[in-house]
Parts: structure tokens; C-alpha cells; sequence
């Protein structure tokens, strides 16, 4: 029987804090992580299937119009031109596929066709030499040159912020950039297809396998049932794994004409065209507030961009409604219809650029109002949420803020541009950290093995963040035994549906999952065990109940299997989830060249349950690294006649390098919270970045003084305002 | 990428004609796999025997397969040539440094990212095909010695450093010959794919540097992150005073121009002066006197003023802050 779960109210037992393993919360190393660093971890492209032939896309060279003539590739098995193919990648948790028909080119660098070889090189020569013949079209490629949408569910606001700012105390009203940035990953997107009869087997580099499915199936017009999909490992995501891609797609239709196996893996260049940006944005921000440094007016009104037609327009202001008290705000969001690469979900989508540049503000304010940057933040932290006047499921901002205050020695901080070492202007920043948190339905199976080994198996996939080693951490707690007994299968359609990786979510949803999987073996034991299950006591292979002790092996006739099902449910609107944290950072400044070094950042990050003390910290390293790029380095730099992305590679798309980064500080605060599922453990994947930019950003300006407000803070920016000062 | 052969040389007259030469490959590679390169055969010289760095007179002579991360190690280097280890260090990483020769490297070819992309028009990759970069994307491009046919820059640190100490190069080929690194790369004028001096059929077998010069070495290069990426801007210097006047000053430029930059007149205005930041903003002043921006790349003119000040000051030991 499956233990189904629809989270509709809190749950306060804590009961993983009264297992007796002890297993769950330790800083284990990842599981699979010696399979990887010897290369025995097989990534998408990395199997080689007899008979495998390559395919390479066939990218648009101009920004719009039809596609005539494709050409011809001697040398090549085929050239393939499938209206099936898809423009675009499909957006997360979407259950259709992506438009397809690749003959309309809506963006240069689209993938419109696809050439087969025998070695990847060949095939590579072919795509690139085709004489491709266009009927091209003029069309806009920058968000000025055109009036956006103003989607009305995306429009907000509440009293009235105009009268408020006009008679503020102190405000602030100042607009920010920041640039597309790309994903990224560390893994090119890649697919290899194989059919057996009308079945086909697709092993991809992907982030959530149950809505990979259905828009595969979709575009390829089979069903869902024909169709596997296994994604192993893979080498990181951050968003541009979420949905299907034009090479998995491609794969598959070559595979099926040509009657062999087929890879297509993109080139580096391929994966900044191909896979979604994050929308560069504009954002303007109005705060007001009285005399204390208490809020009045809130305002954040920004422009994005995506394709005509395309759903997905960047959150921005997604924190923005419950991060701050005050009486009046609005919210604009507006989007231009450009022919820019598809935008979609990169990293922490909306708050890693919007909560960066809603922190530089509330430093602007800090400033006008010479009110200390935390204190304004203390001052202004709602009861409950603004508008809606709902309860938080949990708020740590407060002692975010206070504990890290303290660790970071914030009082240490001098008036702008009172520190220096040599030629290095020093100062200290800080910001909030938040980020909205979410449940996704997931189902696990877990099988009980009378040799007192545990399977867990999932669809959920493991980007490099640590799930297997969650998971395995998870039954193991759950089921008594330690994580060696413990097996963890994830990445395979034919597995239970999980949330998938992506938004934060995964950890807690994919976990509860499991732990339902492992309480419905649980109560086979109890019952077994003749007692209730809340009384049995697993650990080390023997299960205890009153004065009664016996081994896992004399209870257990074959195996048990448990199976979990998890769904959000009313405390997803009941309350308001988010998880919180502070960001702090000390930078040096180059007096005259405007380098900026990040000489120290830290974090501290509440956000339930801390599964495992290592990947949960890791993951906010990734998290505070991606705030460094966001504020210093990161610019996917777009042709501003053509829209094409420039910066196609990782010498030219700037992340922050080992040099980059300072020792990070990481420091979690211990909290349970009650709305998220039994296990209690909220998403932390993204928190990290949300604001860390900010941090670093407003070191920049208590430095010398300078405030960019055109990200990334390059040299030749900080150098603008240090002349513009002299 | 195009097929090729490729034959293995076992000596310098075992080059055969028309072949590209590749050494580390860590610049020719990439270029092939965009086939902004395409060479029907390639000749791998890795295995002649140039991968020493020897005693030339007073000065040295570094063959042409000697790596950039040995030449940067070496204790003669560093000791008397420490702006070329520097600048070596400066470049790229500790992989491509394990790989990238000195040939190779004085041979890199520009990063203009349109020059890379062969859905651009490029009059390097295509002469008299016109040059998309203007008016694009323009953040790396030259400010000094550019034309209307190409604004691309040499993105090396290396050559720099070698330009500041008055570097030759050697050529084994038809004609067998020594260049000055002055001559060696070339101003794109209306022919911006002549890169350097190098004819058909040349190969560089080694670079030769003169008897050191005492002082402060500095190489200074102001880059997007903090590793790992081409120069904004680079400065290389050799700057020895004598009882507080300077009597030796030799500075080259890099990241603004086709080749390393180098203007004799801020030198001879500096040599027999006081450090004074009056002075050095006059020699600012005077080199560059003819840049030009290209739009997106003319901060690139303050920033270079701004590290040459740096970089006097720093070696002068004038204080930092003042
Ligand atoms: C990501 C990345 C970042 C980089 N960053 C920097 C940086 O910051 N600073 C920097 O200076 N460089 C940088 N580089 C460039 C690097 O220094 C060069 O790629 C390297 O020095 C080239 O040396 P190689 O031996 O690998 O040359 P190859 O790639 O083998 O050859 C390059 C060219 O030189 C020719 N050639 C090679 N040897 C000879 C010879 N003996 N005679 C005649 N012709 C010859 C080849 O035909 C070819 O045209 C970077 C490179 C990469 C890929």
C-alpha cells in the first residue's frame, strides 16, 4: 500500500530528531562521488552503444525567417529537417513539448536541422559547411526597441505608493541592469536515442524525468509509455536541464530514420545559444520610509524579455511582496517580446537578480536614511504577510541577520572609504537572503531486503547536489541501518515519478517521498514486531519495541517494499513558505585599475532541516559563488543588431574563477519547520545566491563609495565613478 | 572540424611544405573545431629539439617548444627577466600553461569573438569580407593601431613582457632570419590578416632576450575576473632609478593594440626625470595621445592611463595611497 501524504497542515512531531540511527544530518561524502572522480560515472554522452551514430545541430545564422533550402552535406548519413523538431527547449514542469517546426527560425543560433555522421567530427564539418538559404526577417532583438506586455495577473499593488514617496521621510528611486546570464553547467546538453520496435530509450542530460516524459512524448507524437528516459548523472543543471531539449529531440527522430543509435551532444557555443538565458533585467525601485527607517512605500517595477509567445517571463520581483513591511506598493512587471534566445529558469529564477538588486536599494536607503544597513532590515521584518496577512511557516530573518552580524564582525565596519591597504580600498556589505520555497508531488519505492539491505528507488535525479547521498541518508535513518546498506537508484522513468531537480525543491520533496516509502515499512515491521509503529526502534539492522529485540532478518520473509507519495497540499497557500538568511561580504577595491577582490563572504541560511551537513553546505558555496558572478563577472553579452549571444564560452562567459572566491563562510541555523512535510527540510539549493550579489555589491560602495547599478561591477564601471569623482 | 593529416616531424628540415604547424594545440584546436582554421595537414613539431632555454652572450635563448609554464619557472627568469615570469603567469591557466609553447604563444591568435564566429563577417578569417565587430559587441577591442578594415587585438601577455625587454625572434625557413619583436607582429592597416612576419614555410625556433637590465619588473594585467581571462589592459615594465632619477625605462602595452604596444617617447620623457604622478600623467598623456575608442572599448583609455600611473608609482616605490 502507498503511504500518500497531502501536506494540509503542520506537523510538529519531529519524529526524524527521534530515530535512532543517526545518520541523517552528518556530513557524509557523497555517495557517488568516487565513481565520478575516476570517471565511472557515465554522463549523457558517454555511453557507446554498438553501431552509434553522431548528429550535430544545424544552427540559424539569421535572427528570423523562414528557413528555404537547407543544402546538402556530402559525406554525411542525413540531414534531417523534422517539423518535430523543437525551436526552443520546453520550460520546467511543463507537460507539453516546445514549439516545434524548426523551418521558422525565431532566434539566430535555433537549431533548424540536424546532420548524421559516423564520427562527430564528420558530422560537425557537415552542419557547418551547408549552404543554408533563408527568407529572413527583420525583427527587434533589444527590450528598448519595442512596447512591452503587461500580463495583468503579474501587476500588483496595494495604497499608494506615488503619495507615499512623494512624502517620504527618505526614498529611494533608482533603476538597475543587470545582463542575460547563462546556466552554464559544467556537462554540454546531450542525448544518445535507441528504438527497440516502437519503443525508444533515451538517456539525456536532464533535471526532471516525469515532465521530460510527457514533452518528449508530446513532440515526438508516441506515448508516454513507449518512452524511457535515463538521466544517471548528470553535470549540473542550474535551470537549463529543466526541460527538453532540440538535442534529445533530434536524437530520438535520427535514431528511429536511420535505425541505429544516435548521439547529439551540443559544442559549449550550442549551450549558451541553445539553452535557456536568464532575461537580462531592468528594474526600478522605489523605497520611502519615515523618519526610523520604517518603510512606507515599496515599489519594484521591472522590464524582462523572452520570445513572442513564450510563457516564461523571469519572476523578479518574486520575494519582493513579503520581504519587507510597509503600507503601500506596487509591482509592475513587463515583458518585451525580443529575438533574444529563449528565456527561461537559470539559477534561483527572479530573486538571484531580484533580491541582489532590491538589497542594493535597501542599502541606497540605509544610506539616505543613516540608518545601519541591518537595522533597517530588523526594523521593517513583517508579523505576518503583507496584504494577505498570512502566517509565515517559519521566519529566521531576524536571527539570520543578528547571528550574522555578530560572526562577521559587522561592527568592525568604517563610514565609505575610511579603510585601505596600499592601493586596495576595503569595505563591508550585507544583505538578506530569501527565497520562496515549494513542494512538488513525488513517489518513491523502497524494498526492505531480508539481508537488512534497503533499495530507495526514484525518478528523481541527482545534478550534482547531493541526492543520492540524502536519500540513502533518509532510509537509512528511517529504516535503521547504515547508509552503505542502503542503495540508491535514481535518473530512470521506469521508477516511480519524483519531483525532479529544479526550484529548491527537490531535497524536501523527493525526501518526504521516501520517507513515506520507509514509515509504510515501518508499520510492516510493527506489525510484525506486534507493536505500534510509532514504538519500534530501528537501528543497526534490529528493531526494538518495548523489551522485545530482533533482527531485521527474522522479521522479514523475502523483502517488504514500502511505497510514499507526497503532495503540496493546503499549506501551500495556508502559509507563507520562504527560507532565509543573510549574506555578508568584505571586498577590496583597486584604487586604480577598479579590480574588485572578494576578500571574505559568508552566510547564514535557515531552511528547515539540514539533510546533510556537507552537500547542504556545499550547495550554498555554489550558491554565494553565483552571487560573485552575478555582481562581478557574469555578462552574456547580446549583438545588439542581430540578438546573437556573443559570449559563447567559458574563456569569454566570465564565472568567477578559484581566484574569484575567497574562503566562504557557510552557517546554518538550527529550525524545524512545520509546513513542509514530515521531514521538515525546506529547499536550500538557491537560497545562497538570493541577495549574495547584493552583499558584495554594497562592500563595493562602503569601499569607495561607488554604486553600480549596471551589473556585473567590472573594472571599467568602478573606474567610471572613481573618475567621475575626481 | 575538417579532416587533416598529420605527420610528426622529427627534425626542422623534416617540415613538409605547406603544412600548419601545431605545437601545444591549445589555440590551433579550438580554432580548427570552428573551422575558423581548416589546414589540410598538420605538422606536430613537439618533438624537435627546441625545449631548452640556454646562455646566448650575455643574454638567453628559449627555444620555441619550451613550455610557458617551465619559461616562467626558470630560475634565470626569474631572477633576471621576472617581468616574463610574470606575465607568463598572468596567461590563461596552469593547464593551457602546461601545454602552450613559446611559439605558439607569441602566435595566438586575436579573441575577438567575431573573428571565432563564422556566422560574422571577418576580414582576418576572410579579407575584404567586412568586419561585424564594428558595431557590436567592441568591450576587447584595440584602441590604439586599429584601422578600418580591423579592430581586433593581440590578447597574449607573454610577447608583452618580451616586447618591454627588447625580445628577437628567430626563424628557421627559407630564409633564416632574426626579428625584432617590434617587427614581428604586424598593424592590421587594410591587410589585418598579415598577422606577423612570419613568411611560408618559416618556423619560429626560438626567441632571444638580451643581457637583463637590473631594476623593478612588473607586469601588470587588469582583467574581468581575477584569473583566467584575457587583459582589459596589461602593463609590462623595466623601470630602474638611479639616486631618484629614472635611468632606464622600458614599458609595453597590452590588450590595446595588434601587437604589444610600445611608444619610445613616454620612455625617453621618463628617463632622467623625478617620479612624480605630474610626470607620469604626462607620459599618460603622450601615449595615448592617438587612442580611439570603439564604443563599448573606450574605457579601455582611462583604464589604461590609470594602470600605467599604477604601475610607475609601484615601481618607483612611490606609496600607494597618496
Ligand atoms: C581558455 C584560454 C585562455 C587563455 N588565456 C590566455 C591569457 O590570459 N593570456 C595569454 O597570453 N594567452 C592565453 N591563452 C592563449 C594561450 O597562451 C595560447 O593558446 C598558447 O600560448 C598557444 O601555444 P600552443 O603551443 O598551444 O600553440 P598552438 O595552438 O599549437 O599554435 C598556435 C599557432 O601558432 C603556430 N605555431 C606554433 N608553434 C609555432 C612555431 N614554432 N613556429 C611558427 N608557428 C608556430 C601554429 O601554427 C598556430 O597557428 C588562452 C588560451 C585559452 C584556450
Amino acid at each position: 500500500m502507498t503511504r500518500h501524504l497531502r501536506v494540509d497542515g503542520p506537523n510538529h512531531d519531529d519524529r526524524l530528531d527521534h530515530m535512532a540511527q543517526g545518520v541523517l544530518g552528518q556530513p557524509l561524502n557523497r555517495l557517488e562521488g568516487p565513481l565520478k572522480v575516476s570517471g565511472r560515472a557515465a554522463y549523457a554522452a558517454e555511453a557507446r552503444p554498438a553501431n552509434l551514430a553522431y548528429g550535430v545541430l544545424v544552427q540559424a545564422s539569421v535572427p528570423a525567417g523562414k528557413v528555404l533550402d537547407i543544402g546538402d552535406a556530402p559525406g554525411a548519413l542525413a540531414v534531417i529537417q523534422d517539423k518535430r523538431m523543437v525551436r526552443y527547449a520546453a520550460q520546467g514542469q511543463a507537460q507539453k513539448a516546445p514549439k516545434s517546426g524548426p523551418d521558422q527560425v525565431e532566434y539566430m543560433g535555433q537549431a533548424i536541422a540536424l546532420v548524421v555522421a559516423d564520427t562527430f567530427e564528420a558530422a560537425t564539418h557537415a552542419a557547418q559547411n551547408l549552404m543554408v538559404r533563408y527568407a529572413a526577417e527583420d525583427v527587434p532583438v533589444n527590450p528598448d526597441a519595442v512596447t512591452p506586455e503587461l500580463p495583468p495577473q503579474k501587476q500588483a499593488s496595494a495604497g499608494d505608493l506615488d503619495r507615499a514617496m512623494a512624502t517620504a521621510a527618505v526614498s529611494v528611486d533608482a533603476v538597475w541592469h543587470t545582463p542575460s546570464h547563462g546556466a552554464a553547467a559544467m556537462e554540454p546538453h546531450a542525448a544518445i536515442a535507441q528504438w527497440d520496435g516502437d519503443r525508444v530509450t533515451i538517456r539525456a542530460g536532464l533535471q526532471m524525468l516525469s515532465s521530460n516524459r510527457a514533452q518528449m512524448a508530446d513532440a515526438l507524437g508516441i506515448r508516454a509509455s513507449k518512452l524511457r528516459l535515463l538521466a544517471p548523472y548528470v553535470g549540473g543543471g542550474f535551470g537549463s536541464k529543466l526541460g527538453i531539449n532540440a538535442e534529445a529531440v533530434a536524437a530520438a527522430i535520427a535514431a528511429k530514420e536511420l535505425n541505429r543509435p544516435v548521439q547529439v551532444s551540443m559544442t559549449r557555443q550550442q549551450v549558451f545559444d541553445l539553452a535557456h538565458r536568464r532575461s537580462e533585467t531592468r528594474q526600478r525601485v522605489r523605497l520611502a520610509c519615515d523618519p526610523d527607517g520604517r518603510l512606507t512605500g515599496i515599489g519594484h517595477d521591472v522590464l524582462v524579455s523572452n520570445l513572442p509567445g513564450s510563457e516564461f517571463s523571469e519572476p523578479v520581483t518574486q520575494a519582493t511582496p513579503f520581504t519587507y513591511e510597509a503600507a503601500h506598493r506596487q509591482i509592475v512587471h513587463a515583458v518585451a517580446r525580443i529575438h533574444r534566445g529563449c528565456a527561461g529558469s537559470v539559477r534561483a529564477p527572479g530573486e538571484a537578480v531580484g533580491v541582489t538588486v532590491f538589497e542594493c536599494a535597501m542599502d541606497e536607503l540605509a544610506e539616505a536614511a543613516d540608518i545601519d544597513p541591518v537595522e533597517l532590515r530588523l526594523r521593517n521584518i513583517p508579523e505576518d504577510e503583507p496584504v494577505t496577512g498570512r502566517p509565515f511557516s517559519s521566519h529566521k530573518l531576524a536571527e539570520a541577520l543578528r547571528d550574522g552580524a555578530q560572526r562577521f564582525g559587522w561592527s568592525d565596519r568604517r563610514p565609505n572609504g575610511q579603510r585601505a591597504e596600499g592601493e586596495w580600498l576595503i569595505g563591508m556589505g550585507m544583505a538578506t537572503a530569501v527565497r520562496v520555497n515549494m513542494l512538488v508531488e513525488s513517489r518513491a519505492k523502497v524494498t526492505l531486503l531480508q539481508n537488512g539491505q534497503a533499495i530507495v528507488e526514484t525518478d528523481m535525479t541527482d545534478i550534482g547536489t547531493g541526492t543520492y547521498t540524502i536519500l540513502g541518508q533518509l532510509a537509512g535513518e528511517m529504516l535503521g541501518l547504515p547508509v552503505d546498506r542502503v542503495e540508491v537508484k535514481l535518473g530512470d522513468t521506469d521508477f516511480p515519478p519524483s519531483s525532479g531537480s529544479g526550484g529548491s525543491f527537490g531535497a524536501a520533496s523527493s525526501g518526504n517521498s521516501v520517507y513515506l516509502a520507509c514509515e509504510d515499512i515501518r508499520r510492516q515491521i510493527a506489525k510484525a514486531m506486534g507493536c505500534d509503529e510509532p514504538d519500534l526502534t530501528l537501528q543497526n539492522g534490529m528493531a526494538r519495541a518495548g523489551n522485545i529485540a530482533r533482527s531485521l532478518s527474522e522479521l522479514i520473509d523475502g523483502s517488504l517494499t514500502g511505497e510514499g507519495h507526497l503532495e503540496p497540499g493546503k499549506t501551500e497557500k495556508s502559509v507563507r513558505q520562504a527560507t532565509w538568511g543573510s549574506h555578508w561580504a568584505e571586498v577590496a577595491v583597486n584604487r586604480w585599475t577598479g579590480e574588485v577582490r572578494v576578500r571574505r563572504m559568508m552566510g547564514v541560511f535557515a531552511c528547515g532541516r539540514v539533510l546533510n551537513e556537507k552537500t547542504a553546505r556545499s550547495q550554498c558555496l555554489g550558491g554565494m559563488t553565483f552571487g560573485i558572478g552575478i555582481a562581478l563577472t557574469e555578462a552574456m553579452e547580446h549583438d545588439s543588431r542581430d540578438g546573437h549571444a556573443v559570449s559563447r564560452d567559458l574563456a569569454e562567459y566570465h564565472i568567477p574563477c578559484h581566484a574569484d572566491v575567497p574562503g566562504l563562510e557557510v552557517h546554518f541555523l538550527s529550525e524545524r519547520d512545520a509546513y513542509v512535510g514530515p521531514l521538515q527540510a525546506k529547499g536550500l539549493g538557491e537560497l545562497g545566491i538570493c541577495g549574495a550579489g547584493a552583499a558584495v555589491l554594497n562592500a563595493i560602495h562602503n569601499a569607495c563609495g561607488i554604486r553600480v547599478r549596471d551589473l556585473p561591477a567590472t573594472p571599467d564601471k568602478i573606474i567610471a565613478g572613481l573618475e567621475a569623482r575626481a | 572540424m575538417r579532416e587533416f593529416s598529420f605527420h610528426r616531424a622529427a627534425s626542422v628540415a623534416d617540415l613538409p611544405a605547406g603544412a600548419t604547424i601545431i605545437a601545444g594545440g591549445t589555440n590551433l584546436l579550438d580554432l580548427m573545431k570552428h573551422e575558423v582554421m581548416a589546414p589540410e595537414s598538420l605538422v606536430d613539431i613537439t618533438r624537435l629539439d627546441l625545449d631548452r632555454v640556454e646562455a646566448e652572450g650575455d643574454g638567453l635563448r628559449i627555444g620555441a617548444l619550451v613550455r610557458n609554464s617551465d619559461l616562467a619557472a626558470h630560475p634565470t627568469i626569474r631572477r633576471d627577466y621576472a617581468v616574463l615570469s610574470r606575465a607568463l603567469l598572468a596567461g590563461a591557466s596552469g593547464q593551457l600553461r602546461n601545454m602552450a609553447t613559446t611559439g605558439g604563444n607569441l602566435m595566438q591568435r586575436t579573441r575577438c569573438p567575431y573573428f571565432y564566429d563564422r556566422r560574422m563577417a571577418c576580414n582576418k578569417r576572410d579579407p575584404g569580407a567586412g568586419c561585424a565587430a564594428m558595431g557590436g559587441v567592441t568591450r576587447n577591442h584595440a584602441i590604439l593601431g586599429a584601422s578600418d578594415h580591423c579592430i581586433a587585438t593581440y590578447p597574449g601577455d607573454m610577447a608583452v613582457a618580451l616586447r618591454a625587454l627588447d625580445a628577437v625572434v628567430e626563424i628557421d625557413g627559407p630564409s633564416p632570419r632574426r626579428v625584432p619583436l617590434a617587427d614581428f607582429h604586424q598593424l592590421p592597416g587594410d591587410t589585418p590578416h598579415i598577422e606577423t612576419a612570419l613568411q611560408p614555410g618559416d618556423l619560429i625556433t626560438a626567441v632571444v632576450l638580451p643581457a637583463p637590465v637590473a631594476g623593478q619588473h612588473r607586469y601588470r594585467k587588469v582583467r574581468d575576473r581575477a584569473s583566467y581571462a584575457f587583459a582589459l589592459v596589461s602593463v609590462a615594465a623595466v623601470i630602474r632609478l638611479d639616486g631618484g632619477t629614472i635611468n632606464h625605462a622600458a614599458l609595453a602595452f597590452g590588450g590595446v593594440a595588434a601587437k604589444p604596444w610600445r611608444d619610445p617617447d613616454i620612455e625617453r620623457l621618463l628617463t632622467g626625470r623625478e617620479p612624480s604622478d605630474a610626470l607620469f600623467a604626462e607620459a599618460a598623456d603622450l601615449l595615448l595621445r592617438p587612442a580611439r575608442g570603439q564604443g563599448e572599448n573606450k574605457f579601455k583609455i582611462p583604464l589604461l592611463r590609470r594602470s600605467l600611473i599604477a604601475t610607475l608609482r609601484d615601481a618607483t616605490g612611490m606609496e600607494a595611497t597618496a
